[in-house]
């Protein structure tokens, strides 16, 4: 019986259009998961080929060999080695940029002569063309024997071509370009029993990149190859240079002679000026602050609408829902906390999206080519760059993209530092704190304060993250050699479409992720804030009763219920608990409520706006809006100094202790998947904790 | 022999050799192989790291790396 869905797998090296293809191919009929036992984002879709066959599609990351140098690269190596893998693809499509083919033949040799059906896909046909390359695609599949096709991703040209040949099972073969006659066969032999590989070039590739990991199989391969005194890297580098041969031949064959090229690279003439030798870092500063001016600027309205509707939404629940325990749940648990994030998602999306096109323009790479001779004292390399940047967006992807850097220890240590960079989440507590601290913004041409006081934070956690990998990096000891290969790819224009896919894939994990964590913890801390040890809560209940009872004068009333609110969620279990750890923050500047947040954010940073909208909404009257809630937490007044709570002091210490402490769940768990041992988020949780502590202390007692 | 180190801006050269035994085998899967025509196209800030033009990719490397790579100018 014929197979009613086919998996395929989309390979190619980085650059070559893979991810623009796969949109095009799925849309938005996709998922993105993990690769089993692994954090490697792994991106599924699926599609009708026809009325009663679906394909499978699978986006395997970019790598230019199979004997991969980096974690990134390994991911689609172990895929397309293990034909029990689940994963395992049917017919793999390969993805080419026909400007760059020679380079990109050597990776599309290795896969074919794994044995799996395979097609070639030449894209970028357009950047080629302008460089004066062309192809006959007829002599192309004449010499390489598998079918080649042309296409588009990016202009979407070309998929209905590549979906027929999908269906075609006639069109599902195999090839073989590297011969293993130099090789002894006898060795051979051998590895193919250790290894359970018939195909003999599997064999020895797998015996290859097996025998650096450190397991009773690959002490097995190691003696194979002494004994035979088998010189690993010189055979990789034989057998690489041996398929440039081969691919030299091919390619002169197809490649049309006599086509004029039109004229220098615009590449060429963009990088002079972005990557200049004097003025290239300050290009790069000034882009810097022009997106986040603009992530600021833009996202006020659609901020204010959010707001403004959510409120609506809030009084339209509590005014519809009965009253009782569940309408009082859902208005101040739930909804409270969840519009305390809610409204920060137009500057998270837009952060993502100019983040999401500085890397489709191809300028992230070379921010990674200026910046290498700076972050190399500091125990990384120019790839720590993108994480970095991506780390003001969300330190969880940025930590699973430091799999492209090669060295092991440069990668730990930009693993290590890279929660220190602003991520969005601290975006709500710096705003807010930010707008009560400085009630007006005074503007200095485009800028104003709010938006460079908010720069100097960014700022602030850079450099914390240089000097704890300076730290990190005399603690840190390892011999691999190191070196910093990258490819700078052509300059492009980007993809609206692309850009939307990834812009709702961030969006929409932000809201669920988040969300899912808000929720939780903005309904045990209601439990916990509106209920208390019985005798003490009626005690205040009882006192309060007689007063309201006795009084006649509406604002008075008011004015009492307040009070009564407060003294409830003093009395409170979570009051309780702020007022336990209170001795312990109250040297930087914090009191028992802060102590409900700074303990509830330990999920998530941005719990902590959802909190501090929770436990003022608890002490409620009447009024549901986000806004509000600023104006309540101005007027609160310490009983035990008697002077307002908040003022600039515990503002500041509040932000450098949001800036340094490692207060995210998610972060802990991938840095523990990505190190592979629980030693690393220890060790970072304590460093990073000891840091907020010691700078909230230093800069509460300088600005009090 | 010269080394890629040594090549001038703007200046070109035949890749003759290349050295380094991991390193080596990175550099020919990026195309930076013997006989492959070269360009020195732009120098990072502090004179460290190079990008090199090949005649179809745009690589980057550092000096330390470069080193490795013995070339031909041409003239």
């Amino acid at each position: 019986m014929e197979k009613k869905e086919i998996t395929v797998a989309l390979v190619g090296n980085p650059n070559s259009g893979k991810t623009s293809l796969f949109n095009a191919l799925t849309g938005l009929n996709h998922k993105v998961s993990n690769f089993p036992g692994t954090t490697v984002e792994k991106k599924t879709g699926s599609f009708k080929l026809s009325a009663e066959k679906n394909a499978h599609i699978i986006d395997l990351p970019g790598t230019y060999s199979l004997y991969p140098k980096s974690a990134d690269e390994l991911v689609t190596y172990e895929i397309l080695r293990n034909k029990a893998e689940t994963n395992y693809p049917d017919l793999v499509v390969f993805i080419a940029d026909a400007s760059n083919l020679k380079r990109n033949l050597l990776l599309f040799t290795q896969v074919a002569d794994l044995k799996v059906p395979i097609v070639l896909a030449l894209n970028m046909l357009d950047v080629a063309d302008r460089r004066g390359i062309k192809y006959d695609i007829d002599k192309l599949q004449e010499k390489l024997k598998v079918p080649v096709i042309s296409l588009n991703a990016r202009k979407k040209e070309g998929i209905d071509k590549l979906k027929e040949l999908l269906l075609n099972d006639d069109l599902r073969v195999t090839a073989e370009y590297f011969s293993l006659q130099n090789v002894n066969s006898q060795l051979l032999d051998d590895l193919s029993k250790v290894t359970d590989k018939r195909n003999k070039y599997a064999a020895l590739q797998y015996a290859i990149n097996a025998s650096s990991l450190i397991s009773e199989k690959a002490k097995r391969l190691n003696e194979i190859f002494k004994h035979y005194q088998f010189d690993l890297i010189g055979f990789q580098e034989e057998e690489v240079l041996t398929r440039y041969k081969i691919i030299d031949e091919t390619v002169k064959y197809a490649r049309l002679k006599n086509v004029s090229q039109l004229k220098s690279s615009i590449t060429s003439k963009v990088d002079k000026i972005l990557t200049h030798r004097y003025y290239g870092i300050s290009i790069f500063l000034v882009l810097l602050l022009l997106v986040f001016q603009a992530m600021f600027s833009w996202s006020e309205y659609p901020k204010d609408w959010l707001e403004y509707g959510l409120g609506a939404f809030t009084n339209y629940v509590e005014n519809t829902l009965p009253a009782g325990v569940l309408n009082d749940l859902v208005v101040h648990g739930i909804l409270a906390g969840l519009t305390g994030v809610l409204v920060f998602l137009p500057q998270i999306i837009l952060l993502f999206l100019f983040i999401a096109i500085l890397e489709d323009v191809g300028y992230m790479a070379r921010v990674g080519f200026i910046m290498d001779r700076i972050m190399r004292p500091f125990g990384m390399n120019g790839k720590s760059i993108v994480p970095l940047i991506g780390g003001m967006a969300c330190a969880v992807p940025s930590i699973m993209a430091t799999r492209s850097i090669e060295n092991k220890k440069e990668r730990l240590i930009t693993i290590l530092v890279t929660p220190l960079m602003s991520c969005s989440a601290r975006l709500p507590v710096y705003t807010l704190l930010i707008g009560m601290m400085l009630e007006d913004s005074a503007k200095f041409g485009p800028f104003n304060m709010h938006g460079l006081v908010l720069m100097l934070m960014y700022l602030i956690g850079f450099f914390a993250a240089i000097l704890s990998a300076w730290i990190f990096k005399l603690f840190i000891k390892q011999k691999e050699k190191t070196y910093f290969i990258l490819e700078l790819p052509g300059y492009k224009v980007p993809v609206f479409s692309n850009l939307l896919i990834t812009i709702y894939e961030k969006g929409s994990a932000f809201v669920f992720g988040a969300g899912k964590i808000i929720i939780a913890v903005s309904v045990i801390l209601w439990v916990i804030a509106s209920t208390g040890p019985q005798a003490n809560i009626s005690k205040i209940e009882n006192k309060y009763e007689t007063l309201l009872n006795n009084n006649t004068n509406d604002s008075v009333k008011k004015e009492l219920q307040l009070k009564m609110n407060a003294e409830k969620l003093e009395a409170s279990y979570a009051g309780e608990f702020g007022k336990l750890i209170e001795p312990a923050i109250r040297p930087l500047g914090f009191d028992w409520k802060i102590g409900i947040a700074l303990l509830t954010s330990l999920a998530a940073r941005e719990v902590f706006v959802g909190t501090m909208n929770t436990i003022y909404s608890v002490n409620d009257d009447g009024n549901n809006s986000f806004s509000h809630i600023k104006t309540k937490m101005m007027a609160e007044i310490n009983p035990r100094t008697g002077k307002p709570s908040y003022n600039t002091a515990t503002f500041l210490s509040l932000m450098i202790f949001y800036a340094f402490a490692m207060q995210c769940m998610s972060t802990i768990a991938i840095v523990k998947k990505e190190t592979d041992h629980i030693k690393w988020p220890i060790i970072q949780f304590l460093y990073l904790t000891a840091l907020a502590y010691g700078s909230s202390f230093l800069v509460f007692n300088l600005f009090s | 022999m010269k080394n890629l180190t040594q090549l001038g801006f703007g200046k070109k050269a035949i890749i003759t050799k290349v050295n380094g035994q991991v390193l080596a085998l990175k550099l020919f899967e990026m195309g930076l192989l013997p006989g492959e025509e070269v360009e020195l196209e732009n120098v990072a800030p502090f004179g460290d790291p190079i990008a090199i033009n090949l005649s179809e990719s745009k690589v980057c490397l550092r000096m330390q790396d470069a080193a490795c790579i013995e070339i031909k100018t041409i003239d």
